[in-house]
This record gives structure tokens, C-alpha cells and sequence, in this order.
């Protein structure tokens, strides 16, 4: 098994992990964290390919990683406060009762 | 592969594992930056030193400490009494383990095809801030434009009260 290859599993397996997150949990919070592990799982496939891909001189992976770095934290900050929003507006954070769209 | 890739490796699973099945929030909360700490130490040995003390900054710096104040704003600490998993856990898990098989599979059956340069990469943080005002310097500015709206925009949204006054 090549280095990449063992990165690109790790990365599989924690993406899989942040989905079965956002899937299984009722609290929207936990949704968000799971949300924040899949796009970090998709980071650590593109510092990989820049390791080990064939000119990393031209800083493409790099860039794209630390791009996405910071629209996952403006997404981050947009989520946890829709989050708070609902919780003032529903007085809940459970996504199973949040089966509303009027307010 | 090194000891201490499979050590980061299954700290980092651990973290994301412990962060997805534990019910208290605020302990998901510290098992999340676990799994983004081994995350962080994973990209420093990719040689990505820049990224690496990106990822530290903006996720254990920031977006923790985001979660954890979106836990104490939301009384999250407080245990639901029917369960912390959804009504349709089942189905979600096995979506989740239908995606880890085809990535997987996808990942070990093209492993011979994949680029395996050896050399270490020789670039440095001054390359990285050169490339960012030159060649990246509209995706720069766009960011900083993304990042001011949802900042604003978070504000506006987590302040906004029922009625219309604020």
C-alpha cells in the first residue's frame, strides 16, 4: 500500500464518519460537526494529492485546502447561527421536530 | 507507512468516532477537536506546514469554540429524553456505510495508477503568500468578501427576534 493510498482511506473512512453523523443524529449541532468532519475529510484528500501528486511547485491542492478552510469556517459561523436562531424561534435543537416551515 | 501515520491515523478516526456516537454534546464537542487535531497533524506530515497551522488556528481556535458557545446558547449539555440518534438511524448508516464501501473500493482498486512522488516538496510559506497575491489574488479577495457577509450575516441571523424588534 502506497503513502497516498493509505491517506486517501483515512480520508474515506472519516468522510463516511462525518456523513453517518449527519445522518443518525437528531441535534442540529452534531449535524454541523458532522458536516465540519466531511468537508476536513475532502482537505486532507486534496494535501495528499498535492503531497504526492506529480508537481506540487504549483500549489494547486494547497490552495484549494486552504480556500476551502476558510469557506468551511464562514459556513461553520452561518450554521451555528441559524442553529441559535431556531432554538430562540422552536425553544428545540431536534431536527425530528423541526418539521415546520412556517414559523 | 510509519508508526506514527497509523498513531495520527487512529487518533483521528477515534476523535470523529467518539464525536459521532457520544451523547453529551459538550464531550462530541471535545472529541470533534481531537479528530481536528489529528487532522492537523496528518496535513504536517504531508509536509503541508502552512496548512497544518491553518487547520489549527481556524478549527481548535475558532470553530470549536463556535460549537461550544452554539452548545451553552442552545442548553445542548442537557440529555434529550428519547434518544440521541434520529428515527431513521438505520437508514443513514447504511448510506454511510454504502459511500465508505464504493470510496474504499474506488481508493484500493486504482492504488497502482496513483501518483506516488517520493521527493519532498520544497515550498515555503513565502511561495504560498506569493502564489495567494498573485496568481490566487481574485479567489483571495472573494474569500475575504465571503468571510465579511458571513460574518455580518451570522450576526444578523443569530440576533434577529421574534416580532421584529431587536
Amino acid at each position: 500500500m502506497t503513502p497516498l493510498t493509505a491517506y486517501l482511506l483515512v480520508a474515506a473512512l472519516l468522510f463516511a464518519i462525518g456523513l453517518a453523523g449527519a445522518l443518525v443524529r437528531r441535534n442540529a449541532i452534531l449535524v454541523l460537526i458532522g458536516i465540519e468532519l466531511m468537508l476536513n475529510s475532502a482537505n486532507l484528500n486534496f494535501i495528499a494529492f498535492w503531497r504526492y501528486g506529480p508537481h506540487p511547485e504549483a500549489l494547486t491542492g494547497m490552495m484549494f485546502a486552504i480556500f476551502s478552510i476558510a469557506v468551511a469556517a464562514a459556513e461553520a459561523a452561518v450554521g451555528l447561527g441559524l442553529v441559535i436562531a431556531i432554538y430562540r424561534h422552536t425553544e428545540t435543537t431536534d431536527l425530528d421536530r423541526m418539521n415546520r416551515m412556517k414559523g | 507507512m510509519s508508526v506514527v501515520f497509523y498513531l495520527v491515523a487512529a487518533l483521528t478516526i477515534a476523535g470523529g468516532l467518539a464525536a459521532v456516537l457520544l451523547k453529551n454534546l459538550v464531550h462530541a464537542a471535545l472529541a470533534v477537536t481531537v479528530a481536528f487535531l489529528g487532522l492537523a497533524l496528518l496535513f504536517l506530515s504531508l509536509d503541508a506546514q502552512f496548512a497544518g497551522f491553518a487547520q489549527i488556528l481556524v478549527y481548535i481556535g475558532a470553530v470549536a469554540i463556535l460549537i461550544v458557545f452554539a452548545i451553552l446558547l442552545t442548553r445542548g449539555s442537557d440529555l434529550p429524553k428519547d434518544g440521541v440518534f434520529s428515527r431513521t438511524w438505520l437508514i443513514g448508516l447504511a448510506i454511510a456505510a454504502a459511500v465508505f464501501s464504493v470510496l474504499g473500493w474506488a481508493v484500493l482498486r486504482s492504488g497502482p495508477v496513483l501518483p506516488n512522488q517520493s521527493a519532498v516538496p520544497t515550498v515555503t510559506v513565502h511561495d504560498i503568500g506569493v502564489a495567494l497575491v498573485r496568481r490566487y489574488v481574485l479567489p483571495l479577495e472573494i474569500v475575504a468578501l465571503l468571510l465579511t457577509a458571513a460574518t455580518i450575516g451570522a450576526v444578523i441571523v443569530a440576533m434577529h427576534e421574534k416580532g421584529g424588534s431587536q
